[in-house]
């Protein structure tokens, strides 16, 4: 503690932390509800995870191991950042490994390894209403919710199919939780939804500049919303990752020359690096990048 | 002439209110299983260690807090006061915290406050000591936290619990939350928490 002595452990003083807590606590009673909760200032700007770290911050002791991923990576600026935060104020063990980690602030991505129960999956939410697009008022949205009124998001997802000949939405692709609440995932693809269902693992919400903390207990129904004649379905790809050969996982295109030339890799870093450790390889793996 | 001896908070306020929280949030995403609740610091009767411990990691100014009639009597306002700064209501419908002391009677659940539809998250957590986790007539739970069903008998309940719960599961997402305390162990039973069987 010496070496940080100006801050309070994680940062954040007890009164917010009993404040956020008191909201976690709520929220996890309630799955799926949008509890409001007194957003602090954070040394990052709003929109960098500002309410993932305050969710974090709260929930971390001294024992746990933390791992922080920015749409699957754990080498980007804001997971780097965010790690770098915790290991300075809170002086705790950080990892890549998804296995190791007892807390994954995630923004946008669920990791392709299966969580496990006692580890808890902290969301970074920029906008944690799935209605906000359909109706901008808040004493509207908070009327739908109380009173069960999901018809518009129904209507909305229809006018894709309208429009398109199916459902549009591949990214915060709204579930209903537990048969009850209409919650946004966040924008992580909807890929990852089924993830959200019965997971073992307890899953923390945090929206900082939006004022909400909302989750869903281990063991709990998600529940993509769709039509009986046109079911959610997740993306699908016609190859596995360049780099490790895995299938079944959600891949990022990258760019390598200015002549169209492009390749597919994994957007979880930590399972595909797994993977090439054990000395599984893509078409374009080499040994030397898995060393 | 006031004593001004209110009995200890946490040894160590930091760590010690987030060991409790953890044991707290972990009793509610698993309704029904019992979490190792720490407790530290001296306390004066009436007031048990582990009760005190959810006191001090959840309660503050912010919060109205509500005390069973031994509490109440056992002046354990110092302590409330010096140590969390809660006030006290004699209203349950008022508090964010009903604190239950052993063998006292609990609240009605349906007098507390059940929060509103617009904002359920606005109602009272009862916190209840009670003599035993097991032992007590067999419940089943099922509901978000829980694979299946998940066993639950706890000794020293009211006696209409089971048709007080019902009618509390009937309200969500309005409704009482409930954290069970014996020896060192809590056990959560959330508003989503249904009883399926006894």
């Amino acid at each position: 503690m010496n070496a940080v002595a100006n801050y309070n452990f994680a940062y954040l003083d007890e009164q917010t932390k009993r404040m956020i807590r008191r909201a976690i606590l709520k929220a996890v009673a309630i799955p799926g509800y949008q509890v409001p909760f007194s957003s602090r200032e954070m040394p990052m700007p709003y929109g960098w995870g500002t309410g993932g770290v305050q969710v974090t911050a709260s929930i971390m002791g001294p024992d746990d191991v933390l791992k922080v991923i920015d749409q699957g990576a754990d080498d980007t600026t804001n997971a780097v950042s965010i790690r770098a935060f915790f290991a300075k104020v809170a002086e705790v063990k950080t990892t890549t490994h998804t296995a190791e980690a007892t807390i994954i602030q995630t923004r946008h991505r669920i990791p392709e390894r299966k969580l496990e129960a006692g580890q808890i999956l902290v969301y970074q939410v920029p906008i944690p209403e799935p209605l906000r697009f359909l109706e901008p008022r808040e004493t509207e949205t908070r009327k739908m919710h109380a009173l069960e009124e999901y018809g518009l998001m129904h209507v909305k997802l229809y006018e894709d199919i309208a429009r398109h000949g199916r459902i549009a939405t591949t990214y915060a692709y709204p579930v209903k939780v537990e048969g009850r609440y209409v919650m946004d995932p966040s924008p992580t693809p909807k890929f990852d939804n089924p993830k959200m269902h019965r997971s073992e693992a307890l899953q923390l919400f945090g929206a900082g500049r939006e004022h909400r903390i909302y989750a869903v207990p281990p063991h709990t129904d998600v529940v993509s919303l769709d039509f009986e004649d046109h079911p959610f379905e997740i993306q699908q790809f016609e190859k596995p990752c360049a780099l490790c050969g895995a299938e079944g996982v959600y891949l990022d295109e990258v760019i390598l020359d200015d002549r169209g030339g492009h390749m597919h890799v994994c957007s979880d870093t930590d399972h595909c690096e797994e993977r090439r450790e054990a000395g599984l390889m893509g078409v374009m793996g080499t040994k030397e990048a898995a060393e | 002439m006031l004593s001004h001896d209110f009995g200890a908070g946490f040894t160590e306020p930091v760590r010690d209110a987030q060991s409790c929280f953890r044991a707290v949030l972990d009793a509610l995403a698993h309704p029904g299983k019992a979490q190792k609740l720490l407790a530290s610091g001296q306390r004066l009767e009436p007031l048990q260690a582990q009760l005190a411990s959810i006191m001090l990691t959840l309660s503050d100014h912010d919060t109205p807090i509500w005390l069973s009639p031994a509490l109440l009597e056992g002046d354990v306002s110092g302590f409330v006061g010096f140590h969390t700064g809660a006030p006290i209501v004699g209203d349950p419908a008022r508090a964010n915290f009903a604190f239950v002391a052993l063998g006292d009677p609990w609240p009605k659940l349906a007098e507390c406050n059940l929060g509103t539809d617009e904002y359920p998250d606005r109602s009272t957590t009862i916190v209840a000591e009670v003599p035993a986790l097991t032992g007590g007539p067999k419940m089943m739970l099922a509901g978000p936290g829980i694979a299946g069903t998940q066993e639950f008998t706890p000794a020293g309940l009211p006696e209409d619990f089971s048709l007080q719960w019902s009618e509390n599961r009937a309200l969500f997402p309005r409704g009482v939350d409930l954290l069970l305390i014996a020896d060192d162990q809590v056990i959560g039973l959330p508003r989503s928490s249904r009883i399926v069987e006894g």
